[in-house]
C-alpha cells in the first residue's frame, strides 16, 4: 500500500452497516480524485450470513474484486469474521477488528462447530499489525449499538492519505440527517483510538 | 456530472438516457435493483412488477410493437420462463427498441444454477451486449436500443452478478428521445401463424448476416495493442480480470458477444503466436472460433465452473507459461464454522417448517426465503427446482406413493402468484391428494420485499387491487381452504395433519407478515428463566437467530438457553416448544 492505491476488504455479518460503510469509503475515494470500483454480493446474505464489500482505490482501477492475498487493509466488524478473511491480505497488511461476537445459530444448536474463543488473539498469531477494538462497547457509550460501521471508518482514515474534512463531508452526504452528529462524533473517536493502538 | 452507480443502477440511468418508455419485471437476484431504480430516479419512465417474467417480456413486445422503448429486466433464470414469448419476438422483430437484460449469476450466490445466457442469444438468433463495468452497461445500454431499432431485432444486455452488483464511476449524460413511433398494423410481421413465420425465420437470418458485419465495425469490440506475441480474446468482467493481471499482453475485447466477428478474430488470432479466450462460465466464444478452424486455447487453463476472479485468471495464465508466477496468499486459517443465512427471528415461516419437521412429511419446496427452511438445525425442506415447482412435484411424488407419510407441498405468495396458481389447477384437475401451504407473508421478502398482486401496492408506490388469496383457491376448485397462524404450533400441527387426512387437494394459507417487511415488527421479547431452564435443547433446534447458549450450564454441561432481547421480535414459538416453560414474557419475569 502507498498513497496511491488501496485495497480494502469490508467484511462483516448481514446487517451490521458493512455497505454503508463501503458505500461512504468509495465516495470518499472519488471525491478524493482517485478511480474506485466496489463489488458486493447482495441476496442470502442480508438473512445473518457473511456480507462482505471489496473496495479498490487507485489512480485506474480494472477488476472490481481484490486478488486473494493482496488486500492491504482488513476492516472487520465481528471478530471471527474478521479471522476467517484474513487469507485475503496481503504479507504485512493491516487487520482492523471489532470485538464484536455474533454466534451463529448453527454453531449454538449443534455441538460440531466451535466459535473461537479469542478471534483476535489468534490473529495476532499470524499477523504483525492487528488492531482490536472494543467497537461494539464504544457505540453503546454513544448510545447507538448501530455506530460500529463509523468508529471502524475513524480508524481506517489514519491509514488512508484523504483529508479529514473529505470523510466529514462524505458521511454529511450518505447518512440520515438526524444520524449526522452522532455519526461524526463516532467517526471521531474511531479516528483518536487509533492513534493510541498505533503507538502502543 | 460523474456519479458512483452500480451496474444496475447504470441500467436504469441508461434507461432514462435512452428515453425508454415502459420497463417490466419480476424481481430476482441480482437483477432486482434496475426497476427499483427506475421507481425511485426516474418515475418518468412508467415500471412494473409483473406476476413473473412471461408476462413481464409480453408486457414488453406489446410496448415495443405499439411504438415505445421497452426494457424488461430479470435473472438468468427468469429468461427460463420468459422463453416462450421470447424465442417467437425475435421473429417479429420490434417497432420501439426492445432490450432484455439478463442479469446471470455465476457462482450461484443467489440462485439454483449456474447458466450462462449467453446462449440464449444464440439459441434466439439476436446479437447481445455485454458490459464489463458500471460505463459500459449505460453506454450499452443506449446503444442496443439503436441497435434494435435498426436492424429491427430484440438485443440482450447480459450482466452478471459482478457487474449489477459492483459500483463504479459513471459520467452522466442528458436524456435523448428515441424515434417517434406510433403502433401500425402489420399482421404478416406480427401474427406468426406458420405462414407468416416461415417468412420471418428468412428474415431473421437475413438480419444475422448484417449484424455480423456491424459486429466487425462496432466501437464495443476493440483491439488494444501493446506489442505482445499473445494475444487474450475476452468480454465481461473477464476482461478486467485479465487486465489486472497481465495489462501489457494484447486484447481483442468482445463488448458486441453475438454474432462474432469472425473476420476481426481470424486477424487477431493470425497475428499472434498464441491466443487464450478467457471467459467465464461456458466455453461460449472458444468453440465458435475452433469451428471456424481458428487455433486458441481457454477452458483447459480457466475452468468452466463458478466465477472468474484475478487470482484464477492469474494462475491459467501461469499454467499457460505465459506468467512466470502468480502471488498466492500467504496467510491461511483452520476451517472454521458457518455462518449461512437463516430464517429471520420471528420469521412467520418458522412454525409452519416446525411442523412439518415434526409430522416427518415429505416437503417440496422452491424459491423464496422459505428455501432456508432446508438448513440445519430445521431440515424442513426436501426440494427446490425452480419457481412455483412445489405443487407440481408434490402431484408427482403423491401420484406414485412416494413418501409413506405424504407430501406437502410449501410456496410462498409472490411464488404462487408467479406460476404457483397453474400447479394447483392441476392437483384440482387431476385429483391430486396434496396439501398446500402457500407461506403468505406479503412480500416478495427473499428480494427486499417487493409487491406483487396480493400486495395490495404497485411498483410506483400507488395503491391498486389485492388478490384474495383464498377465493382464487377457491375458484380454482380447491374444496378445502383455510387460514392458519403459523405462530400457533399446535394449530399448525392439526390443521395440517387434519388436511393431510382429507381426500383431494387442499390449501392452508398462514396469515403473519414477513417481520421486516414492509414494517418492521417488534412485540415484547421473551427471556429465559435460568433456574427452570434444564438445558434440553429444544428450543436451540427451532433456528432462531435469537436464541444463543449461555455461559451457564446443567450438570451434564449442556448450555442452557438465552435470548438476545433486541433480536427477539416476541413471536412465542420458543416458549411453545420449551417442556418446562422456562421462556417467559420479559414483563412477567421476576428474578427470584
Ligand atoms: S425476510 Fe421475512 S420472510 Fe424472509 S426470513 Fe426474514 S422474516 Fe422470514
Ligand atoms: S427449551 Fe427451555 S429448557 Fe430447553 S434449553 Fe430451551 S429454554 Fe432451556
Ligand atoms: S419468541 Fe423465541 S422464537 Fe420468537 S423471536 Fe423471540 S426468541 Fe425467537
Amino acid at each position: 500500500m502507498n498513497d496511491n492505491s488501496y485495497d480494502i476488504l469490508i467484511v462483516g455479518v448481514g446487517g451490521q452497516g458493512v455497505l454503508l460503510a463501503s458505500e461512504i469509503l468509495s465516495e470518499a475515494a472519488m471525491s478524493a480524485g482517485f478511480d474506485v470500483k466496489k463489488s458486493e454480493i447482495h441476496g442470502m446474505s442480508q438473512r445473518g450470513g457473511v456480507v462482505s464489500s471489496h473496495v479498490r482505490i487507485a489512480p485506474k482501477v480494472y477488476s472490481p474484486t481484490i486478488q486473494e492475498g493482496q488486500a492491504d487493509i482488513l476492516l472487520s466488524f465481528e471478530q471471527a469474521e474478521g479471522l476467517r478473511a484474513i487469507t485475503w491480505l496481503k504479507k504485512g497488511g493491516i487487520a482492523i477488528v471489532s470485538r464484536t461476537t455474533l454466534i451463529p445459530a448453527i454453531v449454538t444448536s449443534s455441538r460440531k462447530y466451535h466459535y473461537p474463543l479469542d478471534a483476535v488473539a489468534e490473529m495476532k498469531k499470524k499477523l504483525n499489525r492487528v488492531i482490536g477494538v472494543e467497537a461494539d462497547k464504544i457505540a453503546g457509550e454513544l448510545g447507538n449499538p448501530r455506530l460500529v460501521n463509523t468508529i471502524l471508518l475513524g480508524i481506517l482514515s489514519n491509514y488512508m492519505s484523504f483529508d479529514y474534512d473529505l470523510w466529514i463531508e462524505t458521511i454529511k452526504s450518505k447518512v440520515k440527517p438526524k444520524l449526522v452528529d452522532i455519526n461524526i462524533t463516532a467517526f471521531k473517536r474511531g479516528r483518536d483510538i487509533s492513534l493510541s493502538a498505533v503507538k502502543a | 456530472m460523474r456519479e458512483l452507480l452500480s451496474g444496475n443502477e447504470a441500467v436504469a440511468r441508461g434507461a432514462y438516457e435512452a428515453g425508454v418508455a415502459l420497463a417490466a419485471s419480476y424481481p430476482g437476484t441480482p437483477s432486482t435493483e434496475i426497476l427499483e431504480t427506475l421507481a425511485e430516479r426516474f418515475p418518468s419512465i412508467y415500471s412494473q412488477w409483473s406476476p413473473n417474467e412471461k408476462v413481464a417480456f409480453e408486457v414488453g413486445i406489446g410496448a415495443s410493437i405499439g411504438g415505445g422503448r421497452a426494457l424488461v429486466t430479470m435473472k438468468h433464470v427468469g429468461l427460463n420462463v420468459a422463453a416462450d414469448p421470447f424465442m417467437t419476438f425475435t421473429y417479429t422483430g420490434v417497432n420501439g427498441g426492445f432490450v432484455i437484460v439478463s442479469c446471470d449469476d455465476p457462482e450461484m450466490h443467489s440462485s439454483q444454477n449456474e447458466q450462462d445466457n449467453r446462449f440464449f442469444a444464440r439459441f434466439g438468433q439476436i446479437p447481445f451486449l455485454e458490459p464489463s463495468d458500471s460505463q459500459e452497461a449505460k453506454d450499452m445500454l443506449i446503444t442496443a436500443y439503436e441497435m434494435s431499432e435498426l436492424f429491427d431485432t430484440p438485443v440482450m444486455l447480459r450482466m452478471v452478478t459482478r457487474i449489477s452488483h459492483s459500483k463504479g464511476i459513471v459520467e452522466l449524460g442528458e436524456t435523448v428521445h428515441g424515434p417517434d413511433k406510433r403502433f401500425v398494423k402489420d399482421p404478416s410481421k406480427y401474427v406468426m401463424i406458420p405462414s407468416n413465420a416461415r417468412k420471418r425465420h428468412v428474415v431473421v437470418d437475413q438480419r444475422l448476416e448484417k449484424l455480423a458485419r456491424f459486429a466487425e465495425e462496432t466501437r464495443f469490440n476493440t483491439v488494444e495493442l501493446n506489442g505482445s506475441r499473445i494475444g487474450i480474446i475476452t468480454g465481461g468482467v473477464a476482461y478486467q480480470y485479465a487486465k489486472e493481471i497481465a495489462p501489457d499482453l494484447d486484447y481483442l475485447k468482445l463488448g458486441m458477444g453475438y454474432p462474432l466477428p469472425m473476420r476481426k478474430i481470424e486477424q487477431f488470432v493470425n497475428g499472434h503466436e498464441r491466443v487464450f479466450v478467457i471467459e467465464e462460465l461456458e466455453p461460449f466464444y472458444e468453440d465458435q472460433i475452433k469451428a471456424v478452424g481458428l487455433k486458441v486455447e481457454g477452458k483447459r487453463y480457466f475452468g468452466r465452473l463458478g466465477e472468474l476472479s484475478p487470482f484464477r485468471v492469474a494462475q491459467g495464465l501461469k499454467e499457460t507459461g505465459v506468467l512466470d508466477r502468480v502471488e498466492t496468499p500467504t496467510i491461511s486459517v483452520d476451517e472454521m464454522f458457518p455462518r449461512p443465512p437463516v430464517l429471520c427471528p420471528g420469521c412467520p415461516h418458522r412454525g409452519a417448517f416446525m411442523a412439518l419437521k415434526k409430522l416427518g412429511v415429505a416437503v417440496t419446496g422452491d424459491i423464496g426465503c422459505y428455501t432456508l427452511g432446508v438448513m440445519e438445525p430445521l431440515n424442513a425442506l426436501d426440494t427446490c427446482i425452480c419457481m412455483g415447482a412445489s405443487i407440481g412435484n408434490a402431484i408427482g411424488m403423491e401420484k406414485v406413493k412416494g413418501s409413506e407419510k405424504g407430501t406437502v407441498a410449501v410456496i410462498g405468495d409472490s411464488t404462487f402468484v408467479h406460476s404457483g396458481i397453474t400447479g394447483l389447477l392441476d392437483a384440482v384437475y387431476n385429483k391430486s391428494n396434496v396439501t398446500v401451504i402457500i407461506l403468505d407473508n406479503r412480500a416478495t421478502a427473499m428480494t427486499g420485499g417487493q409487491q406483487h398482486p396480493a400486495t395490495g401496492q404497485t411498483l410506483m408506490g400507488e395503491p391498486t387491487s389485492r388478490l384474495n388469496l383464498v377465493n382464487l383457491c377457491k375458484a380454482l376448485g380447491v374444496e378445502s381452504v383455510r387460514e392458519l397462524d403459523a405462530y400457533n404450533y399446535d394449530a399448525a400441527l392439526h390443521m395440517i395433519s387434519e388436511e393431510m387426512q382429507r381426500p383431494g387437494p387442499s390449501v392452508i394459507i398462514t396469515s403473519r407478515p414477513c417481520v421486516l417487511m414492509p414494517v418492521r415488527i417488534m412485540d415484547e421479547p421473551y427471556v429465559v428463566d435460568l433456574d427452570l431452564c434444564t438445558a434440553c435443547s429444544a428450543c436451540f433446534r427451532i433456528s432462531c437467530p435469537a436464541i444463543a447458549a449461555s455461559s451457564e450450564t446443567n450438570k451434564h454441561g449442556h448450555p442452557k438457553a438465552v435470548i438476545d432481547e433486541t433480536l427477539c421480535t416476541g413471536c412465542t414459538l420458543c416458549a411453545q416448544v420449551c417442556p418446562p416453560e422456562a421462556i417467559i414474557l420479559k414483563s412477567q419475569y421476576v428474578k427470584a
